[in-house]
């Protein structure tokens, strides 16, 4: 242990029921069920009481409620925009690289 | 207290319509929302566009801030004159439906604090306890600590209502283990490290997402790392063995005879290793570097190649 004070370990691989992430979210299940309609969350398992929502899903249903809630945008809106915003982070990172490592300065 | 001009904060004019507005809200606010825009200070720019907005779309709070007049500059020092809003229906605060944690003081002093909504949202529970609220927090890791894992400590600012309902930040320091074979993008939790609970609830939990700070070797992609490695032209001529540094030390790496500038070579498993999968590949693209014809020897044995060597590179462009 390094220091004085306690050092935190840390979860990485962690997942959570519908009720967790609704919960995280500060919304209802019926929300979160929404989301995964439109596609914006894909949980794991069989029925609704087994789905496991991985800890991606929780960054994509904050930012999609964040969409829906200030661009007055509703959930299919939201979905869209949150897959051309995952392939503009792509897409920036891919020219970035490309970047430095062609064009280095 | 700096005066804030909301009309230049939405770039509308000072007589412009509640749709000029609401259009001009719609606009900014897909321009500066932070889950859109690469801006570095967008989250700030939101907060004031939506604070701004917040006085602007509703006519009540518009015409009361019309009263302190058009002769304020932004940022000049500020006191409501007293008795200002005298007549407007909101005095005493504590009306819209608006999220007003972190508006400014200068919003806080015309129209009151948001900040007892939250407050008596929290007392409303009386006997009930209840979980406590979960951070959300970044935090930027060397690509080094990505690697070997690491023992960091942080500071994170955590907003706080305190017993008036104010909101403030304070400041929280915490030493957190980084796990070896993190990943930008990866939001890593610390179960029961978010706000206290109430009335006995449980704490909720502190979510870190992480980022990676710029490497001045190194690119990252995933969990590939990509180096760009300067070669001579007699090394891609002849093929050879060269030194390349990678995050777990130094290799050698086989440059085969005939090598390309921008060509790619990949050392297996020398990137990033991400726990429960394989462990990423570390990339290295060649680039041929030309030593400077800088002395007359030199140039004389590039006039020796030029006569010697004919080639042309160019006979796909018809030369």
């Amino acid at each position: 242990m390094a220091g004085k004070r306690q050092a935190y370990q840390p979860d990485i691989d962690y997942s959570f029921s519908l009720a967790e992430i609704s919960r995280c979210c500060g919304v209802t299940a019926e929300k979160i069920l929404v989301l995964v309609g439109e596609g914006v969350l894909s949980p794991y398992g069989q029925s609704q009481r087994e789905w496991r929502f991985a800890a991606a899903d929780l960054t994509r249903a904050m930012s999609a409620l964040r969409l829906e809630r200030d661009l007055g945008i509703n959930p299919a809106g939201a979905a869209l925009a949150i897959e051309l915003l995952d392939e503009m982070q792509q897409l920036r990172e891919r020219v970035r690289l490309l970047e430095s490592l062609f064009f280095p300065r | 207290m700096d005066y804030k001009d909301y009309y230049a904060v939405m770039a509308v004019a000072r007589d412009a319509t509640q749709d000029q507005i609401k259009r001009a809200y719609r606009k900014l606010a897909r321009k500066y929302h932070p889950d859109v825009s690469k801006e570095p200070d967008a989250e700030k720019r939101f907060k004031e566009l939506g604070e701004a907005y917040e006085v602007l779309k509703d006519p009540e709070k518009r015409a009361a801030y019309d009263q302190l007049g058009s002769n304020w500059r932004a940022g000049q020092d500020f006191k409501p004159p007293p008795g200002w809003d005298a007549g407007f229906e909101f005095s005493g605060g504590g009306y819209t439906d608006a999220d007003h944690g972190g508006f400014s003081d200068f919003f806080e002093s015309l129209f009151g604090q948001g900040g007892q909504f939250h407050a008596g949202g929290f007392r409303r529970g009386g006997r009930v306890s209840t979980r406590g609220e979960d951070h959300h927090a970044r935090i930027e890791v060397s690509l080094e600590d990505a690697f070997q894992g690491a023992t960091l400590s942080i500071q994170l600012r955590i907003p706080e209502y305190d017993a008036h309902g104010r909101l403030s930040d304070h400041l929280r320091k915490l030493q957190v283990k980084i796990p070896r074979g993190v990943t930008a993008g990866k939001r890593i939790r610390l179960a029961g490290q978010g706000g206290a609970g109430f009335n006995g609830g449980p704490a909720g939990d502190l979510f870190l997402e992480v980022s990676l700070r710029p490497h001045p070797l190194y690119q990252v992609e995933g969990k590939d790392v990509f180096l760009n490695l300067p070669i001579t032209p007699w090394e891609a001529a002849l093929g050879g063995k060269v030194e390349v540094p990678t995050l777990g030390g130094r290799v050698d790496l086989n440059i085969p005879a005939g090598a390309r500038s921008g060509q790619k070579m990949r050392l297996k498993g020398r990137g990033i290793p991400v726990p429960g999968d394989t462990a990423g590949d570390q990339l290295v693209v060649l680039q041929i570097v030309t030593p400077p014809a800088d002395s007359e020897a030199k140039k004389a044995l590039y006039e020796k190649m030029a006569r010697e060597i004919p080639f042309n590179p160019r006979t796909h462009l018809g030369g």
